[in-house]
């Protein structure tokens, strides 16, 4: 896939590393976090990016206990989407 | 926060290989758990000040046990509440690295309250992380030292009452009254503000180390959404409202502004340097040639056991002594009971031409039996073709097995023609190295100089070295 440079801010959410804490949810100043209405295969409903309204503020990021299951990607990154597995 | 991108730390491993679990990619962690939290805060220095590759993370007892799961550094898990001190010794040895103990409240603040206080009056030069979530997370949410008053937990189902379980300890406060640590903050996580705070506690804290300035401890007040019985987001809730008044946040003690850097003049004395220190006397260190002697009998692992008082342990510590003198590798291991007389003593020695892996012989090449039971008890975990010696004056009974060389010597008879039953232990000394070659007789005889601390024994012991080597010469004839 061809490089792209990321023109608004995104986030992703790995749904099979949610632990559906709910913390991302809570601390997410724009309020475009939600959780999911499906279960992950540990059983948590886990958290998603409504795809609209991320300002790539990050605290979401570091409100996730997981180290691996918020990704935060601010404008202007060179998005290859290999990022997320 | 140039980077435009926030993703896992590179600290971290990229699959948790150690972890049995077949998940590699998601903590052992509960939902909403602190420990999370500050996992991340660290990876994330560790990587920015590119010191990863020279970190070693202590890893307590409690949730964060298995925190060498994660992070790709030096990882060593202590004994419940003894990070403190493990990282002093590593920080010794190594004092060029970054040494970070990790702990929780029932680590730190109760069984390992002493390592903690000692290690931060001495001011060691590590980094110390202070999980504090007010209860025993690991085993079920017991009361913890620092849990709050009239908090409910499994052992106090009605609340903490001061007037039984006494007030919760304030480690920061407690620290921060000390002279040497340099920097002491209690930060929590409950919002986006406080994780920022806690994020940059934790830079400083991780920085204070690398500029060698001393000892800096940051407690966490941590959510346990599992051990409180709450959702993640109450549990945060809580940390505000509940634990926060009854812990206050803020720095304690930062003095990382007035601290002269601490540098490390000489961090490790030679093998030379050491000798001289402890004063080695050169003349009975080395001079002797190793003897020639057959190969069954080398690099022998050695139990001798025994009754206390039958000098069982200083005929192991002679043994070894005398292979120091030959330029041996060897180990001593004595273990006993707490009577000095009467009571089981066994020794475990190896003399070996490489180097000792443990000192611990479980299965012995020569078993030197001083009484019955020790011969009836370890006369099985002899190995093939190995050798049991054994005090026939005092033993009943033969060896049983067939597989194995044995030499029986009647040694406190022979001690008792000598004047004196507790040379017995010597005779059997010298018969030993008599009958498998290792020793010779100069070596023996200067061992006993440093062996035997009254000077007025030495006559009678080199008497029995004398009569124990003839009786170990006669036999090896045979």
């Amino acid at each position: 896939m061809e490089k792209k440079i990321l023109e608004y801010p995104l986030v992703k959410i790995e749904p099979e590393l949610c632990k559906g804490c709910g913390l991302c949810i809570d601390a997410c100043p724009p309020n475009v976090l939600k959780f999911h209405s499906k279960f992950n295969t540990k059983g948590y409903h886990y958290a998603y990016y409504i795809d609209e309204g991320c300002t790539g503020c990050g605290v979401c990021f570091y409100a996730c206990p997981e180290p691996e299951a918020i990704i935060v990607f601010k404008k202007g990154y060179e998005y290859s989407g290999e990022e997320v597995k | 926060m140039a980077e435009k991108v926030l993703k896992k730390a590179a600290s971290f491993y990229d699959s948790y290989f150690r972890n049995p679990s077949p998940d590699k990619k998601m903590t052992h962690y509960c939902p909403g758990c602190g420990h999370g939290h500050i996992h991340k805060f660290i990876a994330e220095a560790l990587d920015d000040f590119e010191i990863a590759d020279n970190t070693i993370l202590i890893s307590p007892v409690g949730c964060s046990v298995f925190a060498y799961y994660y992070f790709d550094t030096g990882n060593i898990q202590a004994a419940h509440g003894r990070a403190p001190a493990v990282a002093t010794g590593i920080k010794r040895a190594h004092p060029n690295s970054i040494v970070i103990s990790y702990q929780g409240d029932g680590d730190l603040a109760a069984i390992g309250t002493s390592e903690i206080l000692h290690a931060a009056n001495r001011g060691e030069n590590i980094t110390v992380f202070f999980i504090n979530n007010a209860i025993y997370g690991m085993t079920g949410g017991q009361m913890a030292p620092t849990t709050l008053i009239d908090q409910r937990t499994t052992t106090t189902p009605t609340g903490r009452n001061a007037h039984n379980e006494g007030y919760p300890i304030k480690m920061s406060e407690l620290i921060s009254q000390l002279q040497a640590p340099v920097y002491v903050e209690r930060v929590t996580l409950y919002d986006n503000k406080q994780r920022a705070r806690a994020r940059t506690a934790v830079r400083k804290a991780i920085k204070n180390q690398v500029n060698n300035l001393g000892f800096s401890l940051v407690e966490v007040l941590s959510p346990c959404p599992s051990g409180w019985k709450m959702e993640p987001v109450d549990a945060m809730t809580w940390i505000k409202e509940v634990m926060v008044p009854q812990f206050p946040i803020g720095i304690y003690k930062d003095i990382t502004k007035e601290v002269q850097p601490y540098v490390y003049a000489k961090p490790n004395p030679t093998a030379a340097e050491i000798r001289e220190l402890i004063e080695v006397i050169p003349d009975t260190d080395t001079g002797f040639k190793r003897s020639v002697y057959p190969d069954q009998y080398r690099n022998p692992q050695i139990k001798i056991a025994g009754f206390g008082g039958q000098g069982v342990l200083l005929l192991g510590g002679a043994l070894a002594q005398a292979g120091m003198m030959e330029d041996y590798h060897v180990s001593w291991l004595p273990s006993y009971g707490p009577e000095m007389r009467g009571g089981t003593a066994n020794c475990h020695v190896n003399i070996r031409e490489i180097e000792v892996g443990s000192p611990m012989v479980s299965n012995p090449t020569v078993l030197i039996a001083m009484n019955r039971p020790s011969l009836e008890k370890f006369e099985n975990d002899v190995v093939e073709n190995g050798l049991i010696v054994f005090d026939q004056s005092l033993i009943d009974s033969y060896v049983k097995r067939k597989d194995v060389e044995v030499l029986p010597i009647p040694a406190t008879q022979m001690a008792d023609k000598l004047g004196n039953t507790r040379v017995a232990n010597m005779i059997t000394l010298a018969a030993y190295a008599a009958y498998t070659g290792i020793f010779g007789k100069e070596t023996l005889y200067t061992t006993l100089k440093t062996a035997i601390k009254k000077q007025r024994l030495l006559e009678i012991n080199q008497k029995a070295i004398d009569t124990g080597y003839e009786f170990g010469m006669e036999k090896k004839k045979k």
